[in-house]
């Protein structure tokens, strides 16, 4: 079986903050954005070096999507970046109507998603943006796994027109995507072949799936990792091959069960190839203060739940 | 001097076009599109340089965003009317499969059209941002953008309102109707806003008040004199009190025709009040 290697842990959100620095010395057209969390989204890099192409709005969410969808009116390329609370369900109709509807090529960049914001509770927790994003017509939505993944994605994003949601963390987490593999919008990576069950696992749970696969082939299950780190526009094809070999399917997600990638690949294969699933995710419920390992594990969001779910799913062949 | 003859005739023939585009579908809003007829006209006639090819990016020409964007009639005639596309468009207002949505988008790619609105308050964001793309590109052009005085109600404008002052938004000229009329009423007895000149001005904001905002000959001494205000570190506003329904006797002074489309017997009032001049489309 293919195993990754840790090469330390590292938060996504700097990853996103490494590819927005870079991204200020390729890209003149790259413009940035902040509502009040130029720290928290590791932007400082990119203040420092463009002050003339980076704009605090303080915290005024509304105004700060308004302003991106302007900017974009004569070329310029805007990442906005506040916690993925603010970044969506605060300004919910500011991206359908000024960026989604209107097409504008704004990069709504979030971090601080899912439980993994731990002690700040669930206020600041959202469990509920991939699906309020996948539902725009137009939005991409991107969940990168790791510190590299999330660098590769921020710089790929510049090069795609139109509208995108990146999705991104607080924690530090295995970093183990190989530091110079690019990004391709849409285009799963499957991570370890498998016949037995296949685990789709998006954002932080990749790592997770990775180990549970392992321990699941220490007890003689085949398992097949595919990483979906972007959930809009779903690799459908990718999908519906693995699982027509394998014949059950797990996802998993730092996000509620209802909108998220669970449901996106459900729709998917009950058109194509109806299989039995289980969904690794929280099941319509805030979260709560915490470390994010005890939140990932009193929710379900970890490794042994992950376990659990492939015996279970497997039993319902 | 612009030809104050031909503009007027031009800003008839627009009400024309916006009480027949309201009365073919039974729907639509009159009352703040004959309000600012006068306004777009000096707008897109005397005031802003743009071209004539429609290009979204707009570099090297000024802009223009409508934020309160249910009043899309005398916004599509006006585009129709200074060359955007074809005036027999504007009888697809409303219909299925036409450009001419009831509220203006960029969707369906109507040129002209710079953002959807119709969502209330998000105009001032967009047009803030637009400007200071502008500086970006070191492009002297400016900006002007339009909202209802209700409108003002939405928080957004008054987060955007403090970011256009700290920011030194000054190639910007945002212009208010203030007709004093909402949906439900008079803005006074809806939501009482005070006094709007102080509240931009606390805000850091210059503001140029037009009086007689449906009389052409004002609306250009009053935006020239908001244009000469530009380039002074701070973002502009213009007050422009303007009649909603001007033009038309029975809508006018009144908050009812705001959403509400004329019968057949009003629409020949109206129209017969605004004689064909430029010819009906």
């Amino acid at each position: 079986m293919k195993t990754y290697t840790n090469t330390g842990n590292k938060d996504t959100r700097s990853g996103f903050g490494a590819g927005l620095t870079e991204l200020g010395q390729t890209n003149d057209n790259v413009v940035a954005l902040c509502a009040d969390l130029i720290g928290s989204l590791k932007m400082d890099d990119f203040k420092k070096n463009h002050p003339e192409r980076f704009f605090q709005v303080g915290i005024a969410e509304a105004n700060m999507i308004g302003i991106a969808a302007g900017m974009t009116i004569g070329g310029k390329i805007p990442f906005t970046g506040t916690f993925a609370n603010f970044s969506t369900g605060r300004v919910y109709d500011q991206i359908r109507q000024s960026v989604a509807y209107s097409n504008k090529n704004v990069k709504i960049c979030a971090s601080h998603a899912g439980v993994t914001l731990g002690e700040d509770g669930a206020t600041h927790q959202i469990l509920e943006d991939i699906g309020l994003m996948k539902m725009l017509p137009g939005m991409v939505v991107i969940n990168p796994c790791d510190f590299n993944q999330t660098k590769a994605a921020t710089k790929a994003i510049a090069d795609y027109v139109g509208p995108v949601y990146l999705r991104f963390g607080r924690p530090s987490v295995p970093n183990f995507t190989p530091e110079n593999q690019s990004f391709e919008i849409g285009k799963a990576l499957h991570l370890i072949d498998g016949t037995d069950v296949t685990i789709l696992a998006t954002g932080h749970l990749v790592w997770e799936a990775l180990e549970a696969a392992k321990t699941l082939d220490e007890q003689g299950i085949s398992a097949e990792v595919i990483n979906i780190h972007t959930i809009k526009p779903l690799d459908n094809q990718a999908i519906i091959n693995s699982v027509g070999k394998t014949g059950c399917v797990i996802t998993c997600e730092e996000h509620n069960f209802l909108g998220g990638l669970g449901e996106s690949v459900a729709r998917i294969l009950s058109e194509n190839i109806p299989t039995p699933q289980e969904f690794v995710a929280t099941k319509d419920t805030f979260g709560e203060s915490g470390t994010p390992a005890q939140l990932m594990d009193k929710y379900g969001l970890n490794s042994n739940a992950i376990i659990l779910a492939a015996k279970k799913v497997i039993s319902r062949k | 001097m612009p030809d104050i003859k031909a503009l007027t005739l031009l800003t008839t023939q627009v009400r024309r076009d916006i009480l027949r585009m309201v009365h073919k579908v039974n729907s639509g809003h009159p009352g703040g599109s004959l309000g600012c007829a006068e306004f777009f006209v000096v707008l897109y006639k005397v005031l802003m340089n743009h071209k004539k090819e429609f290009n979204m990016d707009g570099v090297g020409e000024d802009l223009f965003f409508l934020s309160n964007g249910h009043i899309s009639p005398v916004f599509y005639s006006v585009l129709a009317r200074t060359g955007y596309f074809d005036v027999e468009e504007l009888s697809t207002f409303r219909l299925i499969n036409s450009r001419l949505q009831g509220h203006p988008t960029t969707h369906e790619g109507l040129p002209g059209v710079r953002i959807a609105s119709g969502s209330l308050g998000q105009g001032m964001s967009v047009a803030i941002g637009a400007a200071q793309t502008k500086k970006l590109n070191n492009d002297p052009s400016l900006i002007y953008s339009l909202h209802g005085d209700g409108e003002l109600q939405e928080g957004q404008n008054w987060e955007a309102i403090m970011y256009a002052a700290g920011n030194k938004i000054d190639n910007l000229i945002a212009t208010v109707d203030l007709n004093g009329q909402q949906i439900d009423g008079a803005t006074d007895d809806v939501l009482p806003m005070g006094n709007i000149k102080e509240k931009f001005e606390a805000f850091g904001w210059v503001v140029v008040e037009i009086d007689e905002g449906n009389n052409i000959e004002a609306i250009i001494e009053g935006m020239n004199l908001a244009k000469s205000k530009t380039n002074q570190q701070k973002p502009v506003c213009v007050l422009l009190k303007t009649i909603m329904g001007n033009g038309v006797d029975f809508m006018m002074h009144t908050h009812a025709w705001h959403g509400k489309a004329p019968n057949d017997d009003q629409l020949a009032i109206g129209l017969a009040q605004n004689e064909e001049t430029l010819g009906d489309y």
